[in-house]
Protein backbone atom coordinates (compact mmCIF):
# COMPACT_ATOMS: atom_id res chain seq x y z
CA UNK A 1 0.00 0.00 0.00
CA UNK A 2 2.62 2.49 1.13
CA UNK A 3 4.66 2.24 -2.09
CA UNK A 4 1.57 3.09 -4.12
CA UNK A 5 1.71 6.49 -5.75
CA UNK A 6 0.19 9.04 -3.43
CA UNK A 7 -2.09 11.74 -4.78
CA UNK A 8 -0.86 14.99 -3.33
CA UNK A 9 -3.28 17.45 -1.77
CA UNK A 10 -2.63 19.90 -4.62
CA UNK A 11 -3.25 17.23 -7.25
CA UNK A 12 -6.46 16.13 -5.54
CA UNK A 13 -7.76 19.70 -5.44
CA UNK A 14 -6.74 20.23 -9.05
CA UNK A 15 -8.62 17.12 -10.15
CA UNK A 16 -11.70 18.01 -8.10
CA UNK A 17 -11.79 21.57 -9.40
CA UNK A 18 -11.32 20.44 -13.00
CA UNK A 19 -14.01 17.81 -12.58
CA UNK A 20 -16.56 20.09 -10.95
CA UNK A 21 -15.77 22.93 -13.36
CA UNK A 22 -16.00 20.59 -16.34
CA UNK A 23 -19.32 19.24 -15.10
CA UNK A 24 -20.74 22.74 -14.72
CA UNK A 25 -19.46 23.84 -18.12
CA UNK A 26 -20.90 20.71 -19.71
CA UNK A 27 -24.26 21.23 -18.02
CA UNK A 28 -24.32 24.76 -19.37
CA UNK A 29 -23.15 23.95 -22.88
CA UNK A 30 -24.99 20.68 -23.51
CA UNK A 31 -28.44 22.25 -24.09
CA UNK A 32 -26.91 24.97 -26.25
CA UNK A 33 -24.99 22.53 -28.43
CA UNK A 34 -28.03 20.27 -28.82
CA UNK A 35 -30.02 23.39 -29.71
CA UNK A 36 -27.50 24.37 -32.37
CA UNK A 37 -27.19 20.95 -34.03
CA UNK A 38 -30.96 20.36 -34.08
CA UNK A 39 -31.33 20.76 -37.88
CA UNK A 40 -28.88 17.89 -38.43
CA UNK A 41 -30.85 15.58 -36.13
CA UNK A 42 -34.37 16.46 -37.31
CA UNK A 43 -35.93 13.54 -39.22
CA UNK A 44 -36.28 14.42 -42.88
CA UNK A 45 -39.87 15.06 -43.89
CA UNK A 46 -41.40 12.01 -45.53
CA UNK A 47 -41.98 12.61 -49.22
CA UNK A 48 -45.61 13.31 -49.98
CA UNK A 49 -46.86 12.38 -53.41
CA UNK A 50 -48.32 15.20 -55.43
CA UNK A 51 -50.48 15.01 -58.56
CA UNK A 52 -48.37 16.26 -61.45
CA UNK A 53 -50.04 15.34 -64.74
CA UNK A 54 -52.48 12.96 -66.38
CA UNK A 55 -50.88 9.78 -67.57
CA UNK A 56 -52.32 10.33 -71.05
CA UNK A 57 -50.14 13.45 -71.44
CA UNK A 58 -46.96 11.38 -71.27
CA UNK A 59 -45.16 10.46 -74.49
CA UNK A 60 -41.86 8.92 -75.43
CA UNK A 61 -40.35 12.38 -75.53
CA UNK A 62 -39.33 13.92 -72.15
CA UNK A 63 -41.75 16.70 -71.24
CA UNK A 64 -41.30 19.22 -68.48
CA UNK A 65 -44.03 19.23 -65.80
CA UNK A 66 -44.25 21.58 -62.86
CA UNK A 67 -46.21 21.36 -59.64
CA UNK A 68 -46.38 23.18 -56.34
CA UNK A 69 -45.53 21.87 -52.89
CA UNK A 70 -46.02 23.45 -49.48
CA UNK A 71 -42.59 23.95 -48.03
CA UNK A 72 -42.08 24.41 -44.30
CA UNK A 73 -38.75 26.13 -43.70
CA UNK A 74 -38.49 26.55 -39.93
CA UNK A 75 -41.12 29.18 -39.09
CA UNK A 76 -41.58 30.15 -42.76
CA UNK A 77 -44.14 28.32 -44.87
CA UNK A 78 -44.38 28.90 -48.59
CA UNK A 79 -45.40 27.35 -51.89
CA UNK A 80 -42.46 26.23 -53.94
CA UNK A 81 -42.52 25.14 -57.57
CA UNK A 82 -40.89 21.84 -58.44
CA UNK A 83 -40.32 20.44 -61.91
CA UNK A 84 -39.49 17.11 -63.53
CA UNK A 85 -38.74 15.75 -66.99
CA UNK A 86 -41.17 12.87 -67.54
CA UNK A 87 -41.51 10.35 -70.37
CA UNK A 88 -42.39 6.72 -71.02
CA UNK A 89 -39.52 4.49 -72.07
CA UNK A 90 -39.74 1.75 -74.70
CA UNK A 91 -41.12 -0.72 -72.08
CA UNK A 92 -43.90 1.71 -71.26
CA UNK A 93 -42.43 2.51 -67.83
CA UNK A 94 -42.66 6.04 -66.56
CA UNK A 95 -39.33 7.81 -66.03
CA UNK A 96 -39.45 11.06 -64.02
CA UNK A 97 -36.10 12.82 -63.82
CA UNK A 98 -35.06 15.67 -61.56
CA UNK A 99 -33.83 18.63 -63.62
CA UNK A 100 -31.08 19.46 -61.12
CA UNK A 101 -27.65 18.86 -62.62
CA UNK A 102 -25.53 16.58 -60.43
CA UNK A 103 -22.44 18.65 -61.22
CA UNK A 104 -23.17 21.94 -59.44
CA UNK A 105 -26.95 22.18 -59.27
CA UNK A 106 -27.92 24.15 -62.38
CA UNK A 107 -31.08 23.23 -64.26
CA UNK A 108 -30.83 20.90 -67.24
CA UNK A 109 -32.96 21.14 -70.38
CA UNK A 110 -33.99 18.46 -72.89
CA UNK A 111 -32.56 18.89 -76.36
CA UNK A 112 -31.78 22.58 -75.87
CA UNK A 113 -28.36 22.25 -77.47
CA UNK A 114 -28.54 21.72 -81.24
CA UNK A 115 -25.39 19.59 -81.23
CA UNK A 116 -26.92 17.12 -78.75
CA UNK A 117 -30.61 16.93 -79.69
CA UNK A 118 -31.48 13.76 -77.79
CA UNK A 119 -29.73 14.52 -74.56
CA UNK A 120 -30.27 16.53 -71.40
CA UNK A 121 -27.95 19.50 -71.54
CA UNK A 122 -26.78 21.75 -68.74
CA UNK A 123 -25.95 25.28 -69.94
CA UNK A 124 -23.64 26.11 -67.05
CA UNK A 125 -20.66 23.86 -67.84
CA UNK A 126 -21.91 21.74 -70.72
CA UNK A 127 -22.91 18.73 -68.65
CA UNK A 128 -24.77 16.09 -70.69
CA UNK A 129 -27.04 13.17 -69.83
CA UNK A 130 -28.59 10.42 -71.94
CA UNK A 131 -32.36 10.20 -72.22
CA UNK A 132 -32.52 7.84 -69.22
CA UNK A 133 -30.67 10.46 -67.15
CA UNK A 134 -27.32 8.70 -67.04
CA UNK A 135 -24.46 11.16 -67.29
CA UNK A 136 -22.23 11.01 -70.35
CA UNK A 137 -18.57 10.33 -69.54
CA UNK A 138 -16.09 13.18 -69.99
CA UNK A 139 -18.71 15.83 -69.27
CA UNK A 140 -18.69 17.54 -65.85
CA UNK A 141 -21.45 15.56 -64.02
CA UNK A 142 -20.29 12.50 -62.09
CA UNK A 143 -23.70 11.00 -61.30
CA UNK A 144 -27.00 10.36 -63.12
CA UNK A 145 -29.95 12.71 -62.68
CA UNK A 146 -32.00 11.75 -59.60
CA UNK A 147 -35.24 9.83 -60.25
CA UNK A 148 -38.54 10.90 -58.71
CA UNK A 149 -40.56 8.26 -56.90
CA UNK A 150 -43.77 7.94 -58.87
CA UNK A 151 -47.13 6.22 -58.84
CA UNK A 152 -50.19 6.30 -61.07
CA UNK A 153 -53.67 6.40 -59.57
CA UNK A 154 -56.85 6.74 -61.64
CA UNK A 155 -54.94 7.99 -64.62
CA UNK A 156 -53.06 10.65 -62.69
CA UNK A 157 -49.28 10.67 -62.27
CA UNK A 158 -48.10 11.39 -58.73
CA UNK A 159 -44.48 12.28 -57.94
CA UNK A 160 -42.75 12.07 -54.56
CA UNK A 161 -39.16 12.68 -53.49
CA UNK A 162 -36.28 12.75 -55.95
CA UNK A 163 -33.91 9.92 -55.13
CA UNK A 164 -30.23 10.12 -55.94
CA UNK A 165 -28.93 7.21 -57.96
CA UNK A 166 -25.39 7.28 -56.57
CA UNK A 167 -22.28 7.77 -58.63
CA UNK A 168 -22.66 7.00 -62.29
CA UNK A 169 -20.34 6.50 -65.18
CA UNK B 1 -1.18 14.15 -23.53
CA UNK B 2 -2.58 17.55 -22.54
CA UNK B 3 0.57 18.19 -20.50
CA UNK B 4 2.67 17.40 -23.59
CA UNK B 5 0.68 19.80 -25.79
CA UNK B 6 0.97 22.45 -23.10
CA UNK B 7 4.71 21.90 -22.77
CA UNK B 8 5.18 22.05 -26.53
CA UNK B 9 3.43 25.44 -26.74
CA UNK B 10 5.02 26.71 -23.52
CA UNK B 11 8.51 25.86 -24.74
CA UNK B 12 7.98 28.10 -27.79
CA UNK B 13 5.73 30.86 -26.44
CA UNK B 14 6.46 30.95 -22.70
CA UNK B 15 2.74 31.14 -21.88
CA UNK B 16 3.03 30.22 -18.20
CA UNK B 17 3.62 33.81 -16.97
CA UNK B 18 0.62 34.94 -19.08
CA UNK B 19 -1.94 32.73 -17.38
CA UNK B 20 -0.22 32.99 -14.00
CA UNK B 21 -0.86 36.74 -14.19
CA UNK B 22 -4.52 36.04 -14.82
CA UNK B 23 -5.30 33.03 -12.67
CA UNK B 24 -2.65 32.68 -9.98
CA UNK B 25 -3.17 35.15 -7.17
CA UNK B 26 -3.60 35.09 -3.42
CA UNK B 27 -7.09 35.22 -1.99
CA UNK B 28 -6.82 37.27 1.21
CA UNK B 29 -8.24 35.61 4.29
CA UNK B 30 -10.97 38.20 4.85
CA UNK B 31 -12.56 37.51 1.44
CA UNK B 32 -12.43 33.72 1.78
CA UNK B 33 -15.80 32.23 2.85
CA UNK B 34 -13.92 29.20 4.19
CA UNK B 35 -12.47 31.43 6.93
CA UNK B 36 -15.39 33.75 7.57
CA UNK B 37 -18.70 32.64 6.17
CA UNK B 38 -19.89 36.25 5.93
CA UNK B 39 -17.27 36.71 3.20
CA UNK B 40 -19.77 35.21 0.75
CA UNK B 41 -20.72 38.83 -0.04
CA UNK B 42 -17.45 39.01 -2.01
CA UNK B 43 -18.87 36.42 -4.44
CA UNK B 44 -21.45 38.68 -6.02
CA UNK B 45 -19.02 40.27 -8.49
CA UNK B 46 -17.86 36.87 -9.67
CA UNK B 47 -21.42 35.63 -9.88
CA UNK B 48 -22.34 38.64 -11.99
CA UNK B 49 -19.52 37.70 -14.35
CA UNK B 50 -20.60 34.05 -14.37
CA UNK B 51 -24.19 34.92 -15.30
CA UNK B 52 -22.87 37.35 -17.93
CA UNK B 53 -20.92 34.48 -19.51
CA UNK B 54 -24.13 32.43 -19.62
CA UNK B 55 -25.94 35.39 -21.19
CA UNK B 56 -23.30 35.80 -23.89
CA UNK B 57 -23.24 32.09 -24.72
CA UNK B 58 -27.01 31.54 -24.73
CA UNK B 59 -27.46 34.78 -26.69
CA UNK B 60 -25.01 33.63 -29.35
CA UNK B 61 -26.91 30.39 -29.76
CA UNK B 62 -30.30 32.13 -29.85
CA UNK B 63 -29.24 34.23 -32.85
CA UNK B 64 -28.92 31.00 -34.83
CA UNK B 65 -32.71 31.01 -35.07
CA UNK B 66 -33.86 34.53 -34.23
CA UNK B 67 -34.61 37.11 -36.94
CA UNK B 68 -35.01 40.82 -36.10
CA UNK B 69 -37.91 41.46 -38.45
CA UNK B 70 -41.48 42.39 -37.57
CA UNK B 71 -42.95 39.63 -39.76
CA UNK B 72 -40.75 36.85 -38.46
CA UNK B 73 -39.39 37.81 -35.03
CA UNK B 74 -42.25 36.39 -32.99
CA UNK B 75 -42.61 33.37 -35.28
CA UNK B 76 -38.90 32.56 -35.04
CA UNK B 77 -38.93 32.86 -31.24
CA UNK B 78 -42.01 30.63 -31.10
CA UNK B 79 -40.32 28.14 -33.42
CA UNK B 80 -37.03 28.03 -31.53
CA UNK B 81 -38.84 27.59 -28.22
CA UNK B 82 -41.43 25.03 -29.30
CA UNK B 83 -39.85 23.08 -32.16
CA UNK B 84 -36.09 23.12 -31.64
CA UNK B 85 -34.61 20.65 -29.16
CA UNK B 86 -33.79 22.30 -25.81
CA UNK B 87 -35.01 25.63 -27.20
CA UNK B 88 -37.02 26.20 -24.06
CA UNK B 89 -33.92 25.69 -21.92
CA UNK B 90 -31.64 27.93 -23.98
CA UNK B 91 -34.19 30.72 -24.20
CA UNK B 92 -35.04 30.17 -20.54
CA UNK B 93 -31.38 30.62 -19.60
CA UNK B 94 -31.26 33.93 -21.45
CA UNK B 95 -34.65 35.06 -20.12
CA UNK B 96 -34.05 34.27 -16.43
CA UNK B 97 -30.36 35.10 -16.61
CA UNK B 98 -31.26 38.61 -17.74
CA UNK B 99 -33.07 39.22 -14.47
CA UNK B 100 -30.50 37.35 -12.40
CA UNK B 101 -27.60 39.39 -13.77
CA UNK B 102 -29.30 42.61 -12.65
CA UNK B 103 -29.91 41.13 -9.19
CA UNK B 104 -26.26 40.03 -8.84
CA UNK B 105 -25.02 43.35 -10.18
CA UNK B 106 -27.15 45.15 -7.59
CA UNK B 107 -25.95 42.97 -4.69
CA UNK B 108 -22.36 43.50 -5.80
CA UNK B 109 -22.96 47.26 -5.88
CA UNK B 110 -24.52 47.19 -2.40
CA UNK B 111 -21.53 45.30 -1.00
CA UNK B 112 -19.05 47.74 -2.49
CA UNK B 113 -21.14 50.68 -1.31
CA UNK B 114 -21.68 49.58 2.29
CA UNK B 115 -18.08 48.45 2.73
CA UNK B 116 -16.90 51.77 1.36
CA UNK B 117 -14.73 49.83 -1.09
CA UNK B 118 -15.24 52.57 -3.69
CA UNK B 119 -13.10 55.05 -1.75
CA UNK B 120 -9.66 56.23 -2.77
CA UNK B 121 -7.81 54.77 -4.65
CA UNK B 122 -10.74 52.83 -6.21
CA UNK B 123 -12.98 55.74 -7.34
CA UNK B 124 -12.27 55.08 -11.03
CA UNK B 125 -13.29 51.47 -10.73
CA UNK B 126 -16.56 52.56 -9.09
CA UNK B 127 -17.22 54.82 -12.08
CA UNK B 128 -16.51 52.00 -14.51
CA UNK B 129 -18.83 49.81 -12.43
CA UNK B 130 -21.65 52.32 -12.66
CA UNK B 131 -21.14 52.50 -16.45
CA UNK B 132 -21.33 48.70 -16.53
CA UNK B 133 -24.61 48.93 -14.63
CA UNK B 134 -26.02 51.31 -17.24
CA UNK B 135 -24.83 49.09 -20.10
CA UNK B 136 -26.49 46.11 -18.45
CA UNK B 137 -29.75 48.03 -18.02
CA UNK B 138 -29.50 48.99 -21.71
CA UNK B 139 -29.06 45.34 -22.64
CA UNK B 140 -32.14 44.49 -20.61
CA UNK B 141 -34.18 47.27 -22.20
CA UNK B 142 -33.20 46.48 -25.80
CA UNK B 143 -33.48 42.71 -25.32
CA UNK B 144 -36.98 43.05 -23.93
CA UNK B 145 -38.35 44.19 -27.30
CA UNK B 146 -36.83 41.40 -29.38
CA UNK B 147 -39.51 38.68 -28.89
CA UNK B 148 -41.91 41.19 -30.47
CA UNK B 149 -44.96 40.23 -28.44
CA UNK B 150 -47.48 42.56 -26.83
CA UNK B 151 -45.58 42.90 -23.58
CA UNK B 152 -42.37 43.72 -25.43
CA UNK B 153 -44.06 46.23 -27.69
CA UNK B 154 -45.79 48.21 -24.96
CA UNK B 155 -42.81 48.08 -22.59
CA UNK B 156 -40.74 49.66 -25.34
CA UNK B 157 -43.49 52.20 -25.98
CA UNK B 158 -43.24 53.21 -22.30
CA UNK B 159 -39.43 53.20 -22.34
CA UNK B 160 -39.38 55.44 -25.39
CA UNK B 161 -41.81 57.87 -23.73
CA UNK B 162 -39.47 58.04 -20.74
CA UNK B 163 -36.55 58.77 -23.07
CA UNK B 164 -38.68 61.43 -24.79
CA UNK B 165 -39.12 63.18 -21.43
CA UNK B 166 -35.47 64.25 -21.54
CA UNK B 167 -35.32 68.09 -21.47
CA UNK B 168 -34.71 69.86 -24.82
CA UNK B 169 -33.54 66.87 -26.89
CA UNK B 170 -36.15 64.32 -25.77
CA UNK B 171 -37.85 63.95 -29.14
CA UNK B 172 -34.53 63.54 -30.93
CA UNK B 173 -33.43 60.83 -28.51
CA UNK B 174 -36.73 59.05 -28.99
CA UNK B 175 -36.38 59.14 -32.80
CA UNK B 176 -32.77 58.04 -32.56
CA UNK B 177 -33.79 55.00 -30.51
CA UNK B 178 -36.97 54.11 -32.38
CA UNK B 179 -35.70 54.89 -35.89
CA UNK B 180 -38.90 56.80 -36.62
CA UNK B 181 -40.57 59.85 -35.03
CA UNK B 182 -43.93 58.17 -34.47
CA UNK B 183 -43.81 54.45 -35.28
CA UNK B 184 -42.51 51.71 -33.04
CA UNK B 185 -41.98 49.13 -35.75
CA UNK B 186 -39.61 47.58 -38.26
CA UNK B 187 -36.84 50.12 -37.78
CA UNK B 188 -37.15 50.05 -34.01
CA UNK B 189 -36.74 46.30 -33.94
CA UNK B 190 -33.61 46.22 -36.13
CA UNK B 191 -32.07 49.08 -34.17
CA UNK B 192 -32.72 47.44 -30.84
CA UNK B 193 -31.32 44.18 -32.18
CA UNK B 194 -28.13 45.87 -33.39
CA UNK B 195 -27.73 47.70 -30.09
CA UNK B 196 -28.45 44.53 -28.14
CA UNK B 197 -26.05 42.19 -29.92
CA UNK B 198 -23.26 44.45 -31.20
CA UNK B 199 -22.98 47.89 -29.63
CA UNK B 200 -23.74 47.23 -25.98
CA UNK B 201 -21.83 43.92 -25.77
CA UNK B 202 -18.78 45.67 -27.25
CA UNK B 203 -19.07 48.37 -24.59
CA UNK B 204 -19.66 45.68 -21.97
CA UNK B 205 -16.49 43.76 -22.86
CA UNK B 206 -14.36 46.90 -22.90
CA UNK B 207 -15.66 48.06 -19.53
CA UNK B 208 -15.37 44.60 -17.99
CA UNK B 209 -11.75 44.43 -19.14
CA UNK B 210 -11.06 47.80 -17.49
CA UNK B 211 -12.92 46.70 -14.34
CA UNK B 212 -10.84 43.53 -14.00
CA UNK B 213 -7.50 45.11 -14.83
CA UNK B 214 -8.12 47.75 -12.19
CA UNK B 215 -9.13 45.28 -9.49
CA UNK B 216 -6.01 43.24 -10.22
CA UNK B 217 -3.80 46.32 -10.20
CA UNK B 218 -5.22 47.73 -6.96
CA UNK B 219 -6.11 44.50 -5.19
CA UNK B 220 -9.20 43.82 -3.12
CA UNK B 221 -9.91 46.43 -0.45
CA UNK B 222 -8.79 45.51 3.07
CA UNK B 223 -10.98 44.10 5.86
CA UNK B 224 -13.48 46.36 7.59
Amino acid sequence: MSDKKQVSRRQFLNYSLTGVGGFMAAGMLAPMVRFAIDPVLKPSAAGKFKAVAEESELTNEPKRFTWKINQKDGWYESEVEKSAWVYKNENGEIVALSPICTHLGCTVDWGSNEEYPNEFYCPCHGGRYKKNGVNIPNTPPTAPLPLYEHKVEEGMLYLGQAKSRGSGV
Amino acid sequence: MLQKIYDWVDERMDITPLWRDIADHEVPEHVNPAHHFSAFVYCFGGLTFFVTVIQVLSGMFLTMYYVPDIENAWESVYYLQKEVAHGQIVRGMHHWGASLVIVMLFLHTLRVFFQGAYKKPRELNWIVGVLLFFVMLGLGFTGYLLPWDNKAYFATQVGLEIAAATPFIGDQIRTLLAGDPSIVGAQTLTRFFAIHVFFLPAALFGLMGAHFIMIRKQGISGPL
